[in-house]
């Protein structure tokens, strides 16, 4: 064929096939380089253009050889093209759409004339590992060679903008996964459908039906018809099962699922696996095998037989096996002139193709050369082994076949079927996967049925229609078809067409001592390229084996790792799902110029604008923080003081009612981890405030203790963080502010003295708890408030203290104020090293305790010293901040401890520090090195004493004269959901004033009553409250539900709160077990989800699986939804499925919005207040 | 993702559990040597094969609960002790 021909637009389209995919009568018009091409619908980019005439579509990566097809499959790696703003489509994969604007990647000026061709010509110099050689040194160079490097990049250009597509990400549960939609996998999917499994098919092509597309159209259309009808088969086609992970955790991966989204992951639980993807057809190595024209015989086929596409005019066709020979006969039918059938079983051989951008003759072993266009080569199979190894199965070579054979060693719940399995007629194939498809389906119903079993819904029972057990059906053995190993000619050719890597740089290879596979893999790249061993694993290993003169068994294969297939990190990201907390105030924060913070989940202010004159205004005047990130635990019960010594390296036993106390609690290495203040309110009851970051920690390692070293003691752990909304009031005018909103408590200095704790009303709040503690140094006030009245007592002590200069202050101004204290912060100041006695603590370890967590190493650190010690320092210019993490330098110029902490103190009018620091460095006078981070080193004097600022407390003696009280209103209480539109008053609470129903809603939960009630699993109060764990109970008023073994949330109508408090009281009084109840209704955020399509919406946020069998009506769950720990109480509404969901409160308005958010598309409406009211039991 | 058989909850994936390291009882610190105390505190067997350990369901029923897993194959064994 000549070049002139080859540039015009020819008309390869034969007569419509019997199997064919594409529809004639649908024309879709779109361009290749700016030239404008049509074909059908159906076509995939490559097959439209093939049908034009066009046989280059792209340039290889290193020698920028002209690509063709190849295999014509996803995988097929001559065909990656740019397509719109998408780099790296895969062409021969892609079905053409309207409009679509195609392009050759990689190539300069054009496809046709690529002057990078000239690498070719220089491909002796380019050898295996040129680049590890050559652009080594010197290092100062390596941007300059990143530069040139960059050019030889294999890839399309990027689009700096974002597509117009999303990409989505979600959870989906199988209890059949088959990949691979070949006749073994449909007769698999139909036998596991039939048992009553739910299967989940998934096939990589757009059509199912595998190689009886091309070879048995009619029985391939027979089986997806039955697919079709069966109720219980998901089809995924154009997607892949990319990766297969511990239990069938599984990456499904589906393109363009649907308009306007490009890719979807679904993790996908799979209770049974069937890997059933058949066999992919290997090239063979000779001289031009990657010469446009050259291709596999499957390729050949499904052109012929898909899209009636004639792949050339005088064919050669070189074959080891029956399908081969089909393809001969199928080039014959598509009017190809087959000018010799060169039969590799009759030691026939094919050794060169000549021709540059299309083949232009072919040369036999025996010299003879023939003109032709196109050469068609079927030489034998690789078995896509990659989900079995992944299960741990170690697949054997088979020399009889020319392939690895599954090992069996995958394990429970893992088969295999189909060509990877072994050879036989359509038949015998559609009877092995229909048998395997039996087993999985026994296997996953088995698994099924202990699940419903072992979830505490079904209490035990499970519906009749998932079999206990059933006859594992045997599996007939597949045959494995004699099959010559042929996998080079006597001429070197391409191995790896992605990488450019050729039989001849192997032996180089080897030659070099790379003699194993995986050494010679990452020397040459080979099979490390897009297609990842598809087409050439086995010729890599075939020829490593011959130049090492081992067998292929001996050789072994390189690792199948996932993925299987490429992932688009936009799939692999999905829609963000980061959680944020927010706390009651955060609205006014933000209409008050607050500039944003992110301290772990939380979003908090930093500063409003001016942090220095904030500092000021706490020391001269009073400030108000809102610190409701502060951990707050609820702890009840006779033996709370036993755990506050155990945790707590101070002593505890002693503490008073109406108490607070400092403590620093310390891992059984010493290290400490967490400290923050305790209040004792009542006999048995305290409340226990940790950082902001170590609430969830703390809890965790109460529960350590309490659940595993002392089960005996009778104390229950209630997180209490965002139930209250914290603010602390601090400044010399701090009383006078307080006294103002509070009613019924005596703030005087004696009355209400330092480390003193009281409850009241504040505002017209009542049961707001208030701690005398003083971490800025200041006389302050920490108020806990009723999280639903936060906001209000935040903008009544701005209105109350106007006249006092009241200033809110941020997150920078505590920090500057508590370092000017000497106050440490745990993690700032210290590190995950740090011994208590390294911390400034000394005084809070009390080593006369019996025993407490960290006590023997504590004690054996005192004893033998060790560690650093925590000073404050001060820089010798005071106009010098040293960077936190400064270096702190010995004598001998090594380092000897580093600044924890710097700031400049509006207060001192000069720089103070904090820092760590040895013992021989670290005593009070000394003047040290600091080595700054731009290298100048500067002098630091070490303090005697922590604080910078008054270190006697002199400020905390504050004995201002309260204010006169006023008495306040009971406010209206606010749920943490934004309210949109208008609201109304209900009951208390401002709630939104309209009911927008929908098919799928999302309402306000939010005002109903709950109270949490912890006691034994199984004792009387559990039979009293009569809801077992996992299930609901719907009293007369109340909704009780088993959250937890020995744990109960109880709903009730809101505002009935007393009542419900009081009864459950009386039920706590009289039992003889430990019974505590505490108030939640201000601490959870609560909302319901209704509507036919819930359960598949929550799929996109919740990995269970939430079918009906494992979560009926009336139970209740908890678990993760969209990254937040979350109860799901399933109370179906009328008949349609419904969620009621609560979670802590301050991860309310992310959960909701993003719940609306992913919802959107299915028409999730923020439907605001209840309709009927809120009706719960 | 590995699942673990919650006692209390059934069958979760792994990362709504926290993993507290093999099955550990603390010694009495007062009957116990300084090399005892630290075999306690930072030896680890680390077996290539059958573990007994210690995970808390974190994100569900906030119990602990000790899991008897192959380190090979992370096949676990059904969870012993307190249930329903």
């Amino acid at each position: 064929m000549n070049l002139s021909r080859s540039r015009t637009t020819l008309d390869r389209r034969i007569a419509p096939q019997p199997g064919e995919v594409i529809d004639r009568s649908t024309p879709v018009e779109f361009t290749w380089n700016g030239r404008a091409y049509s074909g059908f619908r159906g076509d995939t980019i490559v097959s439209a253009l093939a049908a034009a005439g066009v046989r280059m579509y792209s340039r290889s990566m290193k020698y920028h050889r002209p690509r063709g097809l190849l295999s014509a499959t996803l995988h097929d790696p001559g065909c990656m093209v740019q397509v719109d703003g998408d780099p790296n489509v895969r062409g021969a994969h892609r079905l053409i759409e309207e409009g679509m604007k195609v392009s050759s990647q990689n190539t300069w000026p054009s496809l046709e004339v690529d002057v990078r061709g000239v690498n070719q010509l220089a491909g002796r110099f380019l050898g295996p590992g040129f680049y590890y050689k050559t652009f080594i040194k010197p290092q100062r160079l390596w941007p300059v060679y990143e530069t040139v490097l960059r050019q030889f990049v294999h890839g399309g250009r990027l689009s700096r903008t974002p597509g117009p597509e999303a990409y989505d990400k979600r959870h989906a549960h199988a209890d059949v996964l088959v990949a691979g939609g070949g006749p073994a996998g449909l007769a698999a999917a139909l036998a596991a459908a039939e048992r009553g499994a739910r299967v989940m098919l998934v096939e990589e092509g757009h059509q199912l039906g595998g190689h009886l597309r091309w070879s048995d159209p009619e029985t391939a259309a027979g089986l997806v018809r039955r697919v079709a009808q069966a109720e219980t088969i998901q089809v995924l086609t154009n997607a892949t099962v990319a990766a297969r992970y511990d239990d069938n955790w599984c990456a499904v991966v589906q393109r363009h699922p649907e308009p306007g989204v490009a890719e979807r992951l679904l993790k996908t639980r799979a209770r049974s696996l069937i890997v059933a993807p058949g066999l992919l057809e290997r090239p063979y190595v000779f001289d031009g095998n990657d010469t446009p024209g050259v291709m596999l015989s499957t390729a050949a086929r499904s052109l012929v037989n898909l899209y009636g596409v004639a792949p050339g005019e005088r064919a050669v066709v070189f074959s080891a096996n029956p399908d081969g020979d089909a393809a001969a006969e199928d080039l014959e039918r598509a009017g190809v002139e087959v000018v010799r059938f060169v039969d590799a079983r009759a030691g026939q051989d094919i050794v060169r193709v000549r021709g540059r951008k299309t083949v232009e003759s072919v040369e036999l072993a025996d010299g003879t050369r023939l003109e032709a266009d196109l050469l068609v080569t079927a030489t034998g199979w690789t078995a896509p082994t990659s989900l079995l190894n992944m299960s741990g199965d170690v697949p054997v070579y088979e020399p009889r076949a020319a392939r690895f054979l599954p090992g069996g060693q995958a394990g429970q719940g893992v088969f295999a079927t189909g060509g990877i399995a072994g050879d036989g007629s359509t038949d015998l194939l559609i009877a092995h996967g229909h048998a395997t498809g039996a087993a999985a389906a026994v296997h996953a119903l088995g698994t099924r049925r202990q699940h419903a079993l072992a979830v505490p819904a079904t209490s035990g029972r499970v519906d009749a229609t998932v079999p206990a057990d059933a006859s594992v059906p045997a599996i007939p053995d597949l045959a494995v078809e004699e099959h010559p190993e042929l996998f080079r000619s006597s001429t070197h050719g391409m191995v790896d067409f992605s990488e450019d890597v050729s039989s001849k740089d192997l032996y180089s290879a080897v030659a070099e001592g790379y003699d194993s596979a995986e050494l010679a893999k990452r020397f040459t790249t080979v099979t490390m390229g897009p297609t990842q061993g598809k087409h050439e694993l086995m010729n890599a290993i075939a020829v490593i084996a011959d130049a090492t003169g081992k067998t292929i068994a001996q050789t072994g294969t390189t690792t199948w790792r996932p993925m299987y297939a490429p992932v688009t990190l936009g799939a692999l990201a999905g829609p963000s799902q980061d959680p944020v907390r927010y706390s009651e105030i955060h609205s006014w924060h933000e209409a008050n110029g607050a500039v944003p913070l992110v301290a772990g989940q939380w979003i908090r202010p930093e500063h409003y604008g001016d942090p220095e004159q904030e500092v000021r205004a706490v020391r001269e005047a009073v400030g108000i923080i809102d610190v409701s990130p502060i951990g707050k635990l609820d702890l009840r019960g006779p033996d709370v003081p036993k755990l506050l010594e155990t945790v707590y390296t101070n002593k505890w036993s002693k503490l008073e009612v109406g108490r607070v106390r400092y403590g620093a609690m310390c891992r059984e290495d010493g290290v400490v981890f967490d400290d923050g203040v305790t209040a004792r309110l009542g006999e048995d009851h305290y409340l226990m405030s940790t950082t902001s970051s170590g609430a969830a920690s703390v809890w965790e390692w109460l529960e350590t203790w309490l659940q595993t070293e002392r089960p005996e003691w009778r104390v229950h752990v209630t997180p209490v963080t965002t139930a209250y909304t914290s603010i602390n009031v601090a400044g010399p005018q701090a009383r006078r502010l307080v006294s103002r909103l509070v009613e019924g408590i005596d703030l005087s200095a004696e009355a209400f003295g330092y480390m003193r704790v009281r409850t009241g009303r504040v505002a017209g709040v009542d049961d707001c708890i208030l701690w005398r503690i003083g971490f800025t140094g200041e006389l302050s006030y920490e108020l806990h408030v009723p999280a639903s009245y936060g906001l209000h007592v935040w903008e009544a002590l701005l209105e109350a203290g106007q006249d006092l200069g009241v200033t809110p202050f941020g997150v920078e101004a505590q920090r500057v104020l508590r370092l000017e204290k000497g106050h440490l912060i745990i993690g700032q100041d210290t590190d995950g090293l740090t011994q208590a006695y390294s911390a400034g603590l000394d005084w809070a370890i009390k080593l006369d305790k019996p025993d407490f967590a960290g006590k023997p190493e504590l004690a054996w650190q005192r004893e033998h010293g060790g560690g650093t010690r925590l000073v404050a320092l001060q820089p010798v210019d005071p106009d010098i901040v040293p960077a936190e993490a400064s270096q702190v330098l010995r004598p001998d110029g090594r380092i000897g401890g580093r600044i924890t902490s710097s700031r400049h103190s509006p207060t001192l009018g000069r720089s103070v520090c904090l820092g760590q620091l040895e013992p021989s460095l670290a005593a009070a006078g000394s003047v040290v090195d600091v080595r700054l981070p731009d290298g100048r080193t500067v002098q630091a004097a070490v303090m005697d004493r922590l604080a910078h600022l008054d270190p006697d407390g002199t400020r905390l003696e504050n004995d201002s004269v309260p204010d006169e009280p006023q008495a306040h209103p009971t406010p209206l209480a606010r749920g943490p959901l934004s309210v949109t539109g208008p609201t109304e008053e209900l009951r208390g609470w401002q709630v939104a004033g309209q009911h927008r129903p929908a098919e799928l809603s999302l309402t306000d939960y939010t005002p109903l009553v709950k109270v949490g009630v912890r006691a034994e699993p199984t004792g009387a109060v559990a039979t009293t409250l009569q809801a077992p764990f996992g299930r609901v109970h719907r009293g007369e008023n109340t909704l009780v539900i088993g959250s937890g073994p020995g744990e109960w949330l109880v709903l009730a109508e809101p505002c009935s709160g007393t009542r419900v408090l009081a009864d459950l009281g009386r039920l706590a009084d009289d039992a003889e077990e430990q019974v505590s109840v505490v108030d939640l209704t201000h601490g959870r955020a609560m909302f319901r989800l209704t509507g036919r399509e819930v359960t598949d919406l929550l799929a996109s946020v919740c990995a269970l699986d939430l079918s009906d069998d494992l979560v009926p009506d009336g139970s209740t769950l908890r678990t993760t939804v969209a990254g937040v720990v979350t109860d799901l109480v399933r109370l179906d509404e009328g008949g349609r499925p419904s969620y009621l969901l609560h979670c802590e409160r301050s991860s309310g308005i992310y959960l909701s919005e993003t719940l609306l958010d992913t919802g959107r598309d299915r028409g999730l409406t923020d439907a605001g207040a209840p309709a009927a009211g809120y009706v719960i039991s | 993702m590995m699942q673990l058989s919650c006692p209390w909850c059934g069958p979760r994936n792994v990362n709504e559990f926290h993993h507290d390291g093999p099955l550990h009882h603390r010694p009495d610190p007062t009957a116990t040597t300084v090399e005892e105390w630290r075999h306690y505190l930072y030896i680890r067997e680390n077996p290539h094969g059958v573990v007994e350990e210690r995970w808390y369901h974190a994100a569900g029923c906030r119990k602990f609960l000790v899991v008897t897993r192959d380190t090979r194959t992370n096949t676990v064994i059904p969870a012993e002790g307190e249930s329903r």
